[in-house]
């Protein structure tokens, strides 16, 4: 701690320099912890995700394809099936296009498969009695300041019987999910599927999926083959598996989220080490005079070069810790004004570990080869500036 | 009181040179800058060492504080034999014998005549508030106590000079090594600063090696040794009296 102040002391030789430098780093890992975040929930989908006694059944051509409602009695038929429900997806608009609004429309038994979802009873009760009626999660009802008894229009494309491409449904609740993992789901808007089919014109008495519970974990394999096999050589194949691993397909499928945020990173890291590793040139060329007194004062290589180490490794820390904080208070930010369209996890204690570990990394490397040049200098010649 | 000629020829040498010669390759070229030097310096001495330009003052004086090894030859400086010390066991033994002051001062810019003095003292284990007293008992010696906060760029070229001396002092060194010491100060400055290492001498015993060009700097010595082409000479080389006359 005692040579703290003549590290602290080299980086205020060239305020200015130093500032910019540490402006860039601080730059770097904001970026860093944006990216990460973003990476880290494509990553951890499906991970903590309570589902396992969940089956979904989709369509096996691509999820997302209709498939017929009947589906549901043959499927509750299957020997292990406690419960089987269904539900359909379409995109919204909320007053502007730019303001997607993910609109679920559940079976009315639905809900009662996820019991981990907080629905007050009354909002439960009112969303099963309203056939307009819509639940918004918390974070979706915050986003646009809506409150139980509002009505919300919103713009599709899905058209009704009347013509009419804008659906109004009046909100009887809120419901919230705890799971971080899953938190992004709270940006969705529940109606009732009844609804929607009736006044929908295209695609009536088709489902997007079947959520189905089953007894017996461990009968998941075969249960979800028999499901299948329901539809096997039909117009409708079906693909049924565990929730999780459709949240898991999913991240999967997103891998290049994780490319992308890579190369992105990667070449941010790059220009790092080149811009930090030329300060660090420029900062120990400068000093070489006062690296030769520090050793004529007796000061050995081995601690010069320790000090000139520390005051990288200082000023990479010193920038990303502020440049994580930053990118902390950032994630809140983009989180309320893109809401669920972009996952973002907080800047989790993982994120803070690599990011600490690869501003030590690049303080070690990009200052190593000057300190070695610094203190292979002849005492005598590093006094007299040679 | 300082050391008389013939006390100081008495005194047990704290530095004894044998045979020492300094060979710098140049390509592929080798100058002997040094030839078999014979030195032995008393202890409490206050030495002057001139010569003309490039004949081998700043070289030997390199080499008795252990900035630079010989190529040839032994040096022992307090006993202990220090030209076969490696890197590492050199800066130990400098760090805690020898003090150093150059014509340029050489004080970290960014820190404070303090914390200028202090830096010899962090490679000790005294506390941080030892630290702060020994440098600030060292400033004193100097006479620049009321300026121990302030910085290189706020004291005049004498005061950092006296700076730099606090510095090689505060660890109590017995030998002290100046490399042209008054070389960038003005006559009234020059005359502190030899003053200042005259009273070192007289009353704390240090032993002084002082290369200058100054012959007016040089009387400030008990004795002068004159260095012509890498030779220690008898007398002064011509141009040196001619410059002593002037």
């Amino acid at each position: 701690m005692k040579f703290l102040e003549l590290i602290w002391a080299a980086l205020n030789i060239r305020r200015v320099r130093t500032a910019f430098t540490l402006v860039s780093i601080i730059a770097a890992f904001l970026l860093f912890g944006l990216l990460d975040s973003v990476r880290s929930a494509f990553a951890h989908a499906g991970e903590g995700i309570p589902g396992a006694d969940r089956l979904i059944t989709a369509a096996k051509v691509s999820f997302g394809s209709p498939l017929p409602q009947s589906l549901q009695a043959r499927i509750q038929t299957v020997p292990g099936v406690v419960a089987a429900s269904y539900g359909s997806a379409f995109l919204g608009t909320y007053q502007d296009p730019k303001n997607l609004v993910p609109v679920e429309a559940y079976e009315k038994h639905y809900l009662d498969l996820y019991p981990e979802w907080y629905i007050a009873a009354d909002h439960r009760e009112a969303f099963k009695s309203t056939k307009t009626g819509a639940l918004a999660g918390e974070t979706l009802a915050k986003k646009y300041n809506w409150k139980v008894g509002d009505k919300i229009p919103l713009q599709s494309k899905v058209q009704q019987q009347s013509g009419d491409t804008t659906w109004t449904f009046d909100l009887v609740g809120i419901y919230r999910i705890d799971n971080p993992n899953l938190k992004a789901m709270e940006g969705i808007l529940y109606i009732n599927w009844d609804y929607f089919d009736e006044a929908r014109v295209a695609e009536k008495g088709t489902v997007t999926w079947y959520t189905v519970k089953v007894r017996d974990l461990d009968q998941s394999d075969p249960i979800s083959q028999a499901i299948d096999a329901l539809s096997a050589n039909s117009e409708h194949e079906t693909r049924t598996q565990s929730e999780a691993a459709l949240y898991a397909e999913w991240g999967k499928q997103l891998a290049d989220v994780g490319l992308i945020s890579g190369s992105i990173m990667g070449a941010v890291f790059f220009t790092l080490v080149l811009l930090t590793g030329n300060t660090m040139a420029q900062a120990v060329r400068e000093r070489i005079p006062e690296l030769g007194i520090l050793r004529t004062l007796g000061f050995s290589r081995r601690l010069i070069m320790s000090l000139i180490l520390g005051e990288s490794v200082l000023m990479l820390m010193a920038g990303s810790v502020t440049g994580l904080i930053a990118a902390t208070a950032a994630v809140q930010v983009l989180k309320a004004k893109l809401g669920p369209s972009l996952p973002m996890l907080p800047i989790a204690a993982d994120i803070w570990l690599r990011a600490l570990a690869v501003a030590a990394i690049v303080g070690l490397v990009v200052a190593a080869i000057p300190a070695a040049r610094g203190i292979r200098v002849r005492i005598i010649d590093a006094i007299a500036g040679r | 009181m300082p050391l008389t000629h013939s006390e100081a020829r008495a005194a047990k040498p704290i530095v004894q040179m044998h045979g020492v010669k300094k060979i710098y390759e140049r390509g592929k070229q080798k100058v002997e800058v040094l030839h078999a030097i014979d030195l032995d310096i008393p202890q409490g001495a206050f030495i002057a060492l001139m010569g003309p330009s490039g004949s081998g003052k700043t070289t030997l004086l390199n080499l008795i504080g252990g900035l630079d090894s010989p190529s040839e030859g032994t040096i022992r400086v307090s006993g202990k034999q220090i030209d076969q010390l490696g890197e590492d066991e050199l800066a130990s033994w400098r760090a805690s014998s020898v003090g150093f002051v150059f014509q340029f001062y050489n004080l970290l810019p960014m820190l404070s005549a303090r914390k200028n003095v202090e830096i010899p003292l962090l490679l000790t284990k005294l506390s941080a508030a030892e630290r702060k007293r020994h440098a600030l008992t060292a400033l004193e010696l100097v006479g620049l106590s009321e300026r121990a906060e302030h910085h290189p760029n706020e004291l005049s070229g004498g005061q950092q000079q006296r700076v730099a001396i606090a510095r090689a002092i505060v660890s109590d060194p017995k030998l002290l090594v100046c490399d042209e010491p008054t070389g960038d100060l003005d006559r009234r400055s020059a005359k502190e600063v030899l003053s200042l290492l005259q009273a070192l001498n007289a009353s704390y015993g240090k032993t002084i090696v002082m290369v200058t060009h100054d012959p007016k700097a040089a009387e400030y010595a008990q004795s002068v040794l004159h260095l012509d082409k890498g030779s220690l000479v008898a007398d002064p080389p011509s141009d040196a009296k001619a410059e002593k006359r002037a």
